[in-house]
């Protein structure tokens, strides 16, 4: 790992009442690395990512970005810190209102300030990029499946070519054969932009394909992290109930 | 349960919800002034808020000037004062029921689609995906649908205000025998400036209610499609409350004038 980390998460709080969600998380994610964050449902997978982006304001901990602390950031300074962000959600969150191409083509027209043409022209390419033809641009979010708005979602997250992306469960509700190529697709794209990933998912074949590193979030904490070549002799007995999806273990479901 | 606590509780919710409306109204306020504004977005607004409320605006001032001509026709014919018929219409409509009846079906159609699709945008993450494109939400949300309700809804009450006398003249013309002449030459006689120009503040005032709660209760929606139910049913009785309540205000301001 080189001397500054592209994300430095150190002592994490945050809690929604009387519930505790990050109980003073640790996380480094390298330049270049993809980092894959794995646990159950409500440990606070996406909580984790809404804090970095500045969505939740976390009680208390730093977040750094190249360095830069971006807690409590507000106006210019966190649009800023924002440019060097791109994020696919959980269910693409494309906007109804637009059309396909307007999606992909969002960041670049609201965001940067590009003229439409130049816009429609980069987005057309990128849609191209994760396998969509032209015929898709101008189609609505409403007229598409399930992976083609995850792809859509996709080329949106990359048509600013951001330094750090966020996937948020990009395989969920596909069938193993869409979420496979989903898989690769990031893989690709990301390779390309040579960018810096956290991917939150409970598919471990996904973690298996996208993972430099794999990270187990369990009680608001990182309880293990390691290379994703070792996830099957981690020692952890957290991990090796999650990977192999065992009802019995030390991690306890609220049913 | 002690009563104490329950009307402390309530009291706090209350005060609580007050202070986030003030801070969310705020917050909308500067983003309308403060570049960059869309303006696209903005005649996007007028059109859905203006333009496809004229069906269901001008049908209710229709039959609210026709009704109109009708009651008073019958209560100053008791005092031989038919010949007051168009005058107190024409008052009546400019002042009080073309802004409000305009207000209140703006209200119920405006403001329940705004926070329909603010609260789906929430609760769908589009709002949180807006943020991550560097889009402030308040500036290509909000302030859009704030100017053109603020902007739209006194030509629409003009509009309102048109049909509705027309409505009444119908009446009073071929229902009660008037004279078409005289009648609108009573409808336009006594009319006064400001009794037009109250009515259109009024209308200013109440599509700025209607957009921001429409706004706020969709933008802080959550918990799936109940939620959004729950936001939508919130944004219309709040916003049809706030207009009877701030027409008694502004009534009174230009009365006591």
């Amino acid at each position: 790992m080189s001397a500054t980390p592209k994300i430095s998460i150190r002592d994490l709080h945050k809690r929604f009442g009387p519930k505790v969600v990050l109980n003073g998380l640790d996380l480094d994610v390298a330049p270049g690395e993809s980092v894959v964050i794995i646990g159950g449902s409500g440990t606070g997978k996406s909580v984790l990512l809404k804090c970095v982006l500045g969505l939740l304001r976390p009680e208390r901990g730093s977040i750094e970005i190249d360095g830069q602390s971006v807690v409590g950031l507000r106006g210019a300074a966190r649009d800023q810190v924002l440019k060097k962000f791109g994020m696919l959600f959980q269910a693409a969150a494309l906007f109804d209102s637009l059309s396909v191409w307007e999606n992909v083509a969002f960041g670049l027209i609201a965001g940067e300030g590009m003229a439409r043409e130049e816009a429609h022209t980069i987005a057309i390419e990128k849609l191209r990029r994760v396998g969509l033809g032209l015929e898709v641009a101008a189609l609505e979010p409403a007229e598409l499946s399930g992976g083609m708005k995850k792809r859509v979602g996709l080329a949106r997250a990359i048509a600013t070519e951001p330094e750090i992306i966020f996937f948020d469960e990009p395989t969920t509700g596909l069938d193993p054969i869409m979420g496979d190529i989903i898989n690769h697709l990031i893989v690709e794209c990301v390779r390309d932009l040579g960018a810096t990933t956290i991917t939150i998912t409970h598919d471990m074949a996904s973690a298996r394909t996208i993972a430099d590193r794999v990270a187990m979030l369990h009680q608001g904490r990182i309880v293990w992290s390691g290379p994703v070549a070792e996830i099957d002799r981690s020692g952890n007995d957290h991990v090796d109930q999650f990977i192999h999806g065992r009802a019995e273990g030390p991690i306890r479901m609220e049913v | 349960m002690n009563p104490l606590a329950i009307i402390g509780r309530a009291s706090l919710g209350f005060l609580t919800t007050f202070g986030q409306l003030c801070i969310f109204c705020g917050a909308a306020l500067s983003h309308c002034v403060a570049p960059p504004f869309y303006l696209r977005l903005v005649g996007r607004q007028i059109v859905a808020i203006g333009y496809y409320s004229l069906p269901v605006v001008g049908l209710t001032a229709l039959f609210t000037g026709a009704v109109l001509a009708l009651q008073i026709f019958i209560g100053s014919s008791r005092f031989n004062a038919e010949s007051a018929v168009a005058t107190i219409v024409v008052i009546g409509i400019t002042r009080e029921l073309g802004p409000v009846l305009a207000g209140l079906m703006v209200g119920g159609r405006v403001g329940a689609a705004m926070a329909a699709e603010l609260g789906t945008m929430r609760v769908t993450e589009q709002i949180d995906a807006l943020v991550t494109l560097q889009t402030n939400p308040f500036k290509y949300l909000v302030a859009p649908r704030l100017i053109a309700a603020t902007l739209t809804m006194p030509l629409l009450v003009l509009v309102a205000d048109v049909i509705g006398v027309f409505g009444a003249y119908m009446i009073g013309v071929h229902r009660l025998n008037f004279n078409a002449a005289s009648y609108l030459a009573n409808t336009f006689e006594f009319l006064e400036t400001q009794d037009v120009v109250s009515g259109l503040v009024k209308a200013a005032v109440f599509g700025f209610i209607i957009a921001l709660m429409g706004c706020y209760h969709g933008f802080n929606s959550s918990g799936g499609a109940q939620g959004v139910g729950r936001a939508t049913t919130n944004a219309v009785v709040s916003s049809l409350i706030l207009i009877l309540v701030a027409n008694y205000f502004i009534t009174e301001s230009f009365f006591s004038r």
